[in-house]
């Protein structure tokens, strides 16, 4: 992503009868798509889990699975049953002025999060033996790979895609409010799924580990 | 007038080409890929029944090549902002993609596997891409638009 920064309204103006925002001067700050300053700590995340799988370290799989897991598992809870509902009921300005600080971040924590679950519980599912089709549990194995599956199709054909189209439409020099409040919605509708689905991974995981 | 349309008159002001179905194909390429994998990582580390993998995979090929030819086809477009977007959201899935091949290999996949997990995970790291730049895309004023505002 161009990660040179576009800008937009710090305390945005209302929206005029056709839906635009009309630019105020000497009230705009910088949004960019990639938090740049993230990028090292994902990197060195990354790095971990390629080595903590090369090595076969149980603690740390076990470590990167119950916290990525937990992290993605909390925020997209919170994200989808709380916040969502929150920023729903906002004017577009207030969306727009929340979404160009809180997006970004999503953007590069995310993707971060469910690599580092996905590939830790694999590997950790592989040393347990829980992949195996003789594993009494493998159904709940399988379950949790669809739940996941599911989540995957939602997050990346549809929630990612609006959270990016929104940053992108907030640096336009007059973004367009009624792109920005569709967009939010289906970011607001997908996070909210994906948010209770997520009960069900919470249902799959305590039901594996207490077996 | 669609919403979507209204919404494109409204960044442009001029009325917009009809954009093929990309979002919906993009996310039907998604679940079969996704369909796909679920299947397969249902098997292994046991012997994978390899025929409704690779016709999930096949089928999943299938339409992102017709989706990509039908975006092709459009003139109309912010092909620059298309192609930045993509380029970028390819980097970034080409190392997610790259992580999972190498939990693959690491785990001895067996051959054909991971050949089919392979080319899955290539689909996989084509079509989000595919479906970022669109939507980002499609709210941008196209290149023609712009060089007519120039001219006028």
């Amino acid at each position: 992503m161009d990660v040179t920064a576009g800008t937009t309204q710090a305390l945005a103006p209302p929206i005029d009868h056709v839906g635009s925002v009309p630019p105020v001067a000497g009230a705009r700050r910088t949004i960019s798509v990639v938090p740049v300053r993230g990028l090292p700590i994902v990197a060195v995340v990354l790095v971990g889990l390629v080595v903590s799988i090369a090595g076969n370290w149980l603690w740390a799989l076990d470590f990167f699975h119950v916290v990525g897991g937990g992290l993605w598992t909390a925020i997209d809870l919170f994200v989808g049953l709380v916040v969502g509902p929150i920023i729903g009921r906002m004017s577009i300005p207030a969306r727009m002025e929340f979404s160009s600080r809180f997006m970004p971040k999503m953007v590069l924590l995310m993707p971060t999060l469910v690599t580092m679950t996905l590939g830790s519980g694999f590997q950790l599912a592989r040393h347990l033996g829980n992949l195996s089709s003789a594993y009494p549990n493998h159904a709940w194995i399988v379950a949790s790979f669809v739940v996941v599956g599911v989540m995957a199709v939602i997050a990346l054909g549809l929630l990612e895609p609006a959270n990016i189209a929104v940053l992108f439409e907030m640096r336009k020099p007059q973004p367009n409010g009624e792109v920005i409040g569709r967009l939010m919605k289906r970011f607001i509708y997908t996070a909210g799924i994906t948010g209770l689905m997520q009960v069900a991974t919470l249902v799959i995981m305590t039901r594996l580990a207490s077996a | 007038m669609s919403a979507d349309s209204h919404a494109l008159l409204g960044a442009t002001d001029r009325p917009a080409e009809r954009l093929p179905p990309v979002t919906e194909l993009a996310i039907a390429t998604l679940a079969l890929v996704v369909a796909g994998g679920v299947y397969m990582a249902a098997h292994i580390p046991g012997r994978v029944p390899l025929g409704p993998a690779v016709g999930l995979a096949a089928a999943a090929l299938a339409v992102l090549v017709v989706n990509v030819a039908m975006l092709s086809r459009v003139s109309d477009f912010a092909w620059p902002t298309f192609t930045r977007v993509a380029g970028w959201t390819l980097l970034a899935y080409l190392v997610i993609a790259g992580m999972l091949e190498y939990v693959f290999v690491y785990d001895h996949t067996p051959g054909r596997v991971l050949a089919l997990l392979s080319g899955m995970l290539a689909v996989f790291a084509v079509n989000v891409p595919l479906v970022l730049g669109f939507t980002v895309a499609r709210y941008q004023t196209p290149a023609s638009a712009t060089h007519e505002a120039v001219g006028t």
